[in-house]
């Protein structure tokens, strides 16, 4: 066959595989939203949940997504872009670091539920802290750990190493180098693994039911249980209390994680001129 | 004034020997060239000075560079003061992806100057010792990157002189300008070594023979002749200098 007609066959089968790709995507996104929007009002959003989600709104589901999302980053991007820079600027590449990475790959492979489980037993009940945001939480930044410190490798192991040099040529220390230029360097794709595991723990649901509980009031402190928007949802799809609630809250849902998403390019593109 | 004297110097990769036995005097206020097919261990040698070579896994120096009279090898004191004193320009030009200004300053910044004011003057005076003022002042919050090849390797040499540099190590500085930004840098470099001393590795010999006071000559890890420029280049007194200068090998 002539490699033009080959040609042509490659880029209408890719070409195919794209359109196939985008309007499943597209049509979830549109029923769910056209399903749920209609009952998602101001009133949906901000009154307490009423006969177990048969009617009223979501409002504690939403707190308690927040506090999950909120917390669990506080947690896990510390914890793991420490990780990452340990790993990339601290230590040669050994024995260790190969064990660490691997343990991290195999981390990111476990389902959530196995999180949930360790969760269960560790923070709620082994730590004390029973059902709660902190144990979800918890629970929810080991699950992102393995992500944020990926990504975060990734990204600091792309900053050319002549910037490094340069801040030691001038007299700096290696933890200026990383402060003043490789982290700075790294940060976009830094955030990309962020926003990327936070929309994880935003649609977390199995390991959120063994740790945070769900309950339907609003969470006043950290060691309340709280039940998020994702969990929400499964429970009231799942024992059919009304569907229309159910569809609501995955609107409500699939719209936070498009300004999340959207929000964070915007502020990376922003902060990328900066540094490019 | 000798400004940096090595004795016995010898470095190591693993098992590979790099340098061997170097024996140099290096004159303040001068330019002093290393010429020598790849791989002889100019870099090597430049990296000594700033003892940037600790930075490599494996690598190994032995014996003794002194600057200013005082042993840089081993614990001659802060490393880090080191090399402030002792700066180095690299092959190709980089600058950070910042803005001019943030190029700059980032020396002083780093350690610990804050004051806008402060930096500004310390920016003024830098850029202007390599010419960079005038043509700048009126966007040093552009990005560094919209410069070209040659103001960009102007600014990191600007980028030592901002943190009181007295050596300048360039490694093959304008192995990737055209011959007209090549002249204007080498004409920076003339008017620098007034106030800076300057060490210089090429692979133009043109270059070191135009610009330089003295000039080293390296062979597969030994420095065959070390000497002033013109001697060196008018009747070297090895056959194996004479050899490369004719461009019989390398
Ligand atoms: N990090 C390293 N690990 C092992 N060997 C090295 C390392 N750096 C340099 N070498 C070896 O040491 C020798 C000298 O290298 P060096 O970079 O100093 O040469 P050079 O004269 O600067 O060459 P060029 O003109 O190509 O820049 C070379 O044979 C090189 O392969
Ligand atoms: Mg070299």
């Amino acid at each position: 066959m002539n490699p033009k007609f080959i040609q042509k066959i490659a880029s209408v089968a890719l070409g195919t595989a794209m359109l196939v790709t985008l309007s499943v995507l597209i049509f979830i996104i549109f029923y769910i939203l056209y399903q749920g929007l209609p009952i998602v009002s101001m009133e949906f959003l901000t009154t307490p949940i009423r006969d177990m989600g048969k009617s009223g709104g979501i409002f504690p589901t939403i707190i308690s997504t927040f506090y999950l999302a909120f917390l669990s980053i506080c947690i896990a991007a510390p914890l793991g872009i420490g990780t990452a820079v340990f790993l990339t600027e601290y230590t040669r590449e050994n024995t260790v670091t190969r064990v660490i990475r691997f343990t991290t790959d195999c981390l990111a492979g476990i389902p959530s539920i196995i999180f949930g489980l360790f969760g269960f037993v560790f923070f709620v009940i082994y730590l004390g802290f029973g059902w709660s945001i902190l144990a979800g939480s918890l629970t929810l930044a080991t699950m992102m750990l393995p992500t944020i410190i990926r990504t975060s490798e990734e990204a600091i192991r792309a900053v050319p190493e002549g910037f490094r040099e340069v801040t030691y040529g001038l007299g700096g220390s290696k933890w200026q180098s990383v402060t003043e230029i490789v982290l700075p360097k790294a940060f976009p794709g830094i955030l990309t693994g962020i926003i990327l595991s936070m929309g994880r723990a935003v649609s977390e649901t199995a390991a959120l039911i063994f740790t945070a509980g769900m309950s339907l009031h609003t969470p006043v402190s950290v060691l309340s249980s709280g039940r998020s928007m994702a969990v929400h949802f499964y429970t009231i799809a799942r024992e059919g209390i009304s569907l229309q609630m159910a569809f609501g809250t995955a609107a409500v849902l699939i719209v936070t994680i498009s300004i999340i998403n959207i929000s964070s390019y915007l502020l990376m593109h922003k902060y990328m001129r900066k540094y490019a | 004034m000798m400004k940096i004297t090595s004795r016995n110097l010898n470095v190591f990769y693993e098992d590979f020997h790099a340098l061997i036995n170097v024996n140099l005097d290096i004159r303040e206020h001068a330019i002093t060239a290393f010429i020598g097919s790849s791989g002889c261990g100019k870099t090597t040698l430049l990296r000594c000075f700033n003892r940037m070579n600790d930075l490599i896994d494996g690598a190994k120096v032995h014996g003794e560079v002194r600057l200013d009279g005082k042993n840089i090898y081993p614990d001659g004191g802060d490393l880090l003061a080191l090399r402030r004193k002792v700066g180095m320009v690299f092959q190709r030009p980089n600058p950070f992806p910042l803005s001019i200004f943030d190029n700059c300053i980032y020396g002083p910044r780093v350690h610990g100057t804050k004051e806008r004011k402060k930096l500004e003057v310390i920016s003024e005076h830098a850029l202007s010792a390599v010419l960079l003022w005038e043509e700048l002042k009126d966007r040093l919050d552009r990005p560094a990157l919209e410069l070209t090849g040659e103001q960009q390797q102007r600014l990191c040499i600007a980028r030592l002189l901002a943190v009181n540099a007295e050596v300048l190590l360039m490694d093959e500085p304008c192995s990737t300008l055209d011959p007209i930004a090549t002249q204007k840098i080498e004409e920076l470099l003339v008017k620098l070594k007034k106030d800076y001393t300057i060490v210089i590795v090429t692979h133009n010999m043109q270059q070191a023979a135009r610009i330089s006071d003295s000039t080293g000559f390296f062979l597969m890890g030994e420095m065959v002749e070390f000497g002033t420029t013109k001697k060196l280049f008018r009747s070297p007194k090895h056959k194996r200098t004479q050899d490369y200068l004719e461009g019989r090998f390398g």
